[in-house]
């Protein structure tokens, strides 16, 4: 997809490639960073608060796990260690896309951030490389339309009972949508489960947050390595 | 908004800033060892599982239950399963929840 200009390769037209493939994931991300805005007040956050959250953190999955333990009465090292973990997948993304960065390490860090799930499939290009202006465009799109969307629904928090609009399904509908993305094998699908249910037996028993810590445990499998099996 | 809540939106911006920066900062073009990278994938479908999990099931007088939302969760799931988009499940979820408390 990052080669859909043509013959044009400009850094200019590359960036505007990128704005273009990146706009229907930024309304997606509007509508959902909406509802993280109306959460985030919901579990006591202020409008400022949630928008400077999404203006800094910039990452649905880390910003509904952090505020997803909040709600639940957690605290702020489970809150940070949850959305630390769901986060951890941006390594070996950032890893991937390194040899594509320019210039020294503080600046290859800085264009790093551009890194976000759509954009980094999007620019790849199917050879080990990356187009980074091709990335910068369709991330630039998709953080104004997320701190954008925070900014209604934060403004908008308080105006209305979230659970009678059935905001409270957006997140886990969300985080289903990650997952089954996640789903490539059978060892993902058993690492799921195992997760899964080792937070739903913790979940009456332990503090809110600790169940979700505890299933991250599941992904030591991967120590073992990976035997071939059909999907 | 209480001191506490601005420590966890600057810890996690903190925390997310690094997770992005190490690759291309310390450690491109060098391989990592293989069972690091194993581990570290398959954090996503471990915590996604139990954040789910976590959302759906609620706990009141020591005992697990369900709320509106499981039927709404269980809607997108379908849809995601049938290659449907983020944004359709999402809103399928949130109309099939509204819509079961409207009538309960």
């Amino acid at each position: 997809m990052a080669d859909e200009d043509g013959g044009d390769r400009s850094p200019r037209r590359i960036f505007r490639a990128g704005l273009r493939a990146g706009s229907p994931y930024a309304l997606a991300n509007a509508a959902v960073s909406l509802t993280f805005g109306v959460l985030a007040r919901d579990a006591g956050f202020s409008a400022l608060g949630a928008i400077v959250m999404s203006a800094v953190v910039f990452a649905g999955s880390a910003q509904f796990a952090a505020v997803g333990v909040i709600a639940q009465g957690g605290g702020i090292p489970a809150a940070v260690g949850a959305a630390s973990l769901v986060h951890s997948r941006f390594l070996p993304m950032g890893i991937a896309i390194a040899p594509s960065l320019r210039g020294g390490p503080l600046r290859r860090a800085a264009e790093g951030q551009a890194v976000v799930d759509a954009s980094w499939a999007m620019a790849n290009q199917g050879d080990g490389r990356f187009d980074r202006m091709f990335l910068f465009g369709a991330t630039a799109v998709q953080y104004v339309c997320w701190v954008a969307g925070t900014a209604v629904g934060a403004l908008a928090g308080t105006a209305f009972d979230p659970k009678r609009f059935g905001l409270d399904a957006v997140v886990p509908a969300f985080f289903l949508a990650l997952l089954v993305a996640e789903l490539r094998d059978r060892r993902t699908r058993v690492v799921a489960a195992t997760g899964g249910l080792t937070a739903l037996a913790l979940l009456p028993f332990t503090p809110p947050g600790v169940p979700v810590l505890v299933a991250a445990t599941a992904a030591l499998v991967g120590l073992r390595p990976h035997r071939r099996d059909p999907a | 908004m209480n001191a506490t809540l601005w420590w966890l939106v600057g810890a996690t911006a903190l925390m997310s800033a690094l997770m992005k920066a190490i690759g291309p900062m310390a450690l491109g073009g060098r391989e990592l060892p293989a069972w690091f990278e194993r581990v570290v994938r398959l954090f996503a479908p471990a915590l996604l599982a139990a954040l789910v999990v976590t959302q759906v099931f609620a706990v009141r007088g020591g005992h697990l239950g369900l709320g509106a939302n499981a039927a709404g969760v269980a809607a997108a799931g379908v849809v995601f399963l049938r290659g449907g988009s983020v944004l359709v499940g999402v809103v399928i979820a949130v109309l099939v929840t509204a819509g079961l408390r409207l009538v309960t």
